[in-house]
């Protein structure tokens, strides 16, 4: 395939869905380590009533209010969540589950009551995005690369989901200790003078503001799929935090790429002519991963469980 | 209008969805119930997520066989399957992988789903078989429901209540402990699964009404609700099916009464509302009940604190236990004792120095274990057994020169 193709067409939703294939999957790591993995599920369920009451507050559809309401949504959801549990004394993942599917219902709702049928602003969207429409149409070969003419058309989900994803890796750096000290044993974590409640309310926050860049461009099905899968097939491959994040990462990238490259590319070679679902083959992509990890990977096993 | 539309005077369509909403929303509550205590809820969101790709391929193959693809009991079918299949899957991961069960839900919810939305793609390109209701499956769609799917709904729906009730002793059993369970004699694997598997078939059943997102909150919230109103596993089962098929009936009536108002989600905020009173209204362990517990026991240290300074005769800086004393006419506004607050501060001295004695003899170890600094020694302890102990304590004695 020549660049003058590939270039203005496929790299862009390409990297995007890699960038926020591994911005989700980095705390993700943390999350299914602390059995907290449905916190993505269920932030990625909130980000749509976030997103209308943002619409419905400035009136347009415009991207930093829409990343500011599903981020305080997803706030308050954790906060809900909390509330929730302790309030009613309910266990977790019935607080979760309430919470969100409330939360989403009102999105819904609202996005049935507000007049929306002008803008692009629908559940289907949310649900699946449009990776395939991120296109760089400056772009005219690899040339364009170092064209700053070219370069200033590239779309803005791009810029914005670099971003959060070196936010997001500076925040693993630069907690790294206190992260893998408080997911790993709280209470050494505590006598050792952290605030353990602060880190892991940092990690959500953290985690929700990856998912909401990840969804503004590629839709919410693939931000949970990139929050658990990579994780826990890389979980699957080692006993060492550190391996297990470099093989997080790989099969975000990987998943990402080959996700993209089936769903563009797949049907024609089955001799159809219609693209699929990029965010959906992505997803499905890195349930083929984390099968073939629980299937052949290394520590699979929990460690002292029995031989079969 | 609401009214018209609660006691289904409000055309044929109306009336179906209702009726169908509200028969789900029975079956929806009573299963939730076992999922529920066994701590499982979120199973559910596994199980509803992975009947996407079921639907798309059911709808597919009927396609392709050169049908109208949009025979409901097929495509639920279908669904069926690949929920059966997304459940094994997680049991699957959890079993024999180290993956705790949240990260198995999650994958494979995600994975399905991804590949159901997969599914969907391809079928928008397809020519054939009008493909535009199969959306409706995500958030339900109740605008073109025909009798024949309404009668789907009510005989899954009746079929799983029924086996559901069957079920309960053990289910109820190996939700609360399994060890026992499995010792006297009950598959709690096989339970375990057939919990899941009824869930299963009410979120199948439930796909055209609710759709797949919401019908997860209408197997946890009933269940949730009516924990708060009795520790009884058959009456939280009863009151989580009322609950739910009370939520449903309204819902519905009320989407019925404007375009604008899917019935999925008002279903499940009327269904929040109700776990949203429940929660704070609740006899006992309710958040309102709670804050009263905690007013009264406030109330009873402070002023059991208080007479026991004023039998002493030190002096009481708490202006909320100097409030309570003059409320209760045992001390003036400036700290001093009434004549009924001393005969009461002098009772309270002298439970203590009981209690002490109570506590410091092993003869009343059992009464002893009741002492919480608050507890009238004459709700432990009968009049006899007092009267020994004020003779062991002896009376007022006077100086010996």
């Amino acid at each position: 395939m020549s660049g003058a193709e590939f270039v203005p067409l496929s790299l862009t939703p390409m990297l995007i869905g890699i960038f926020a294939a591994v911005a989700c999957a980095l705390p993700g790591n943390f999350l299914v380590l602390r059995k907290q993995a449905l916190i993505g599920d269920a932030i990625s369920h909130v980000v749509l009533p976030g997103i209308v009451v943002a619409f419905l507050v400035t009136g347009a559809v415009s991207a930093w209010p829409m990343m500011i309401g599903a981020a305080l949504a997803s706030v308050v959801a954790v906060v809900l969540i909390e509330a929730v549990r302790r309030l009613g004394r309910i266990e977790p993942g019935a607080a979760m589950g309430l919470t969100f599917t409330a939360m989403f219902a009102a999105g819904v709702l609202l996005l049935e009551q507000s007049d929306t049928s002008a803008v692009h602003l629908d559940v289907e969207h949310a649900l699946y995005g449009n990776l395939e429409s991120l296109i760089w149409l400056d772009a005219v070969g690899w040339e364009s690369l170092l064209d700053p003419i070219a370069l200033a058309g590239l779309p803005v989900e791009l810029i914005r989901i670099a971003v959060t994803l070196m936010a997001v890796c500076a925040f693993t750096w630069l907690f790294w200790r206190p992260l893998k000290l408080s997911t790993f044993d709280e209470g050494f974590a505590q006598t050792l003078g952290m605030r353990t409640g602060w880190i892991g309310l940092a990690l959500v926050i953290v985690a929700a503001i990856a998912a909401v860049a990840a969804f503004d461009a590629v839709g919410s099905i693939i931000v949970i799929a990139m929050f658990i899968c990579p994780p826990a097939a890389a979980r699957l491959m080692t006993n060492q935090l550190e391996v297990q994040i470099v093989w997080s990462v790989v099969f975000a990238f990987l998943s990402a790429v080959l996700g993209y490259v089936l769903a563009g590319y797949g049907p024609l070679w089955l001799g159809h002519d219609n693209a699929v679902s990029a965010a959906g083959m992505i997803a499905t992509v890195s349930g083929m991963i984390l099968a073939l990890a629980a299937l052949f990977a290394p520590c699979r096993k929990r460690a002292g469980a029995p031989a079969h | 209008m609401l009214w018209d539309a609660l006691t289904l005077q409000l055309g044929y369509n109306a009336t179906l969805v209702t009726i169908g909403a509200c028969f789900l929303g029975v079956a929806a509550g009573v299963t939730g119930t076992f999922l529920y205590l066994r701590k499982r809820a979120l199973v559910s969101d596994a199980i509803s997520h992975a009947t996407l790709p079921g639907v798309g391929l059911a709808f597919i193959l009927m396609v392709m066989l050169g049908g109208d693809g949009r025979n409901l009991p097929i495509l639920l079918l279908g669904s069926a399957v690949s929920a059966g299949l997304g459940l094994l899957c997680v049991n699957w991961l959890t079993r024999n992988t180290r993956l705790a069960e949240d990260a198995a839900i999650g994958a494979v919810l995600s994975v399905f789903f991804g590949f159901g939305i997969v599914l969907l793609t391809v079928i928008q390109t397809m020519s054939a078989g009008r493909a535009a209701g199969l959306e409706g499956f995500l958030l339900g769609s109740t605008a073109g429901m025909l009798w024949n799917d309404a009668v789907v709904i009510a005989v899954g729906g009746a079929a799983t209540l029924a086996l559901v009730l069957m079920l309960r002793r053990p289910m109820g059993l190996v939700a609360f402990d399994p060890e026992f369970a499995a010792s006297s004699g009950v598959n709690v694997a096989r339970i375990d699964l057939s919990i899941m598997g009824l869930a299963m078939a009410v979120t199948v059943v439930g796909l055209k009404i609710v759709g797949l997102i919401l019908i997860v909150a209408m197997l946890i919230i009933p269940p949730v609700t009516a924990r708060f109103w009795t520790d009884r596993t058959d009456r939280v089962a009863l009151i989580s099916g009322l609950c739910g098929g009370a939520a449903a009936w309204i819902g519905a009536a009320l989407s019925a009464t404007a375009p604008a108002l899917p019935t999925g989600p008002i279903i499940v905020l009327v269904s929040f509302a109700m776990f949203a009173i429940s929660m704070f209204l609740a006899p006992n362990r309710g958040v309102l009940a709670a804050v009263l517990r905690h007013g009264r026991f406030q109330r009873r240290v402070h002023m059991r604190q208080g007479l026991l300074a004023l039998a002493q005769g030190q002096p009481i800086y708490e202006n909320y236990t100097l409030r309570l004393l003059r409320k209760a006419g045992l001390a003036h506004p400036d700290g001093v004792a009434t004549e009924a607050g001393k005969a009461r501060a002098a009772k309270a001295l002298r439970d203590e120095k009981r209690w002490e004695l109570v506590r410091a003899d092993q003869a009343f170890e059992s009464a002893a274990a009741l002492y919480d600094g608050l507890r009238e020694i004459e709700t432990v302890l009968t009049a006899d057994q007092i009267a020994e102990i004020d003779t062991r304590i002896g009376g007022p004695r006077g100086m010996t020169a």
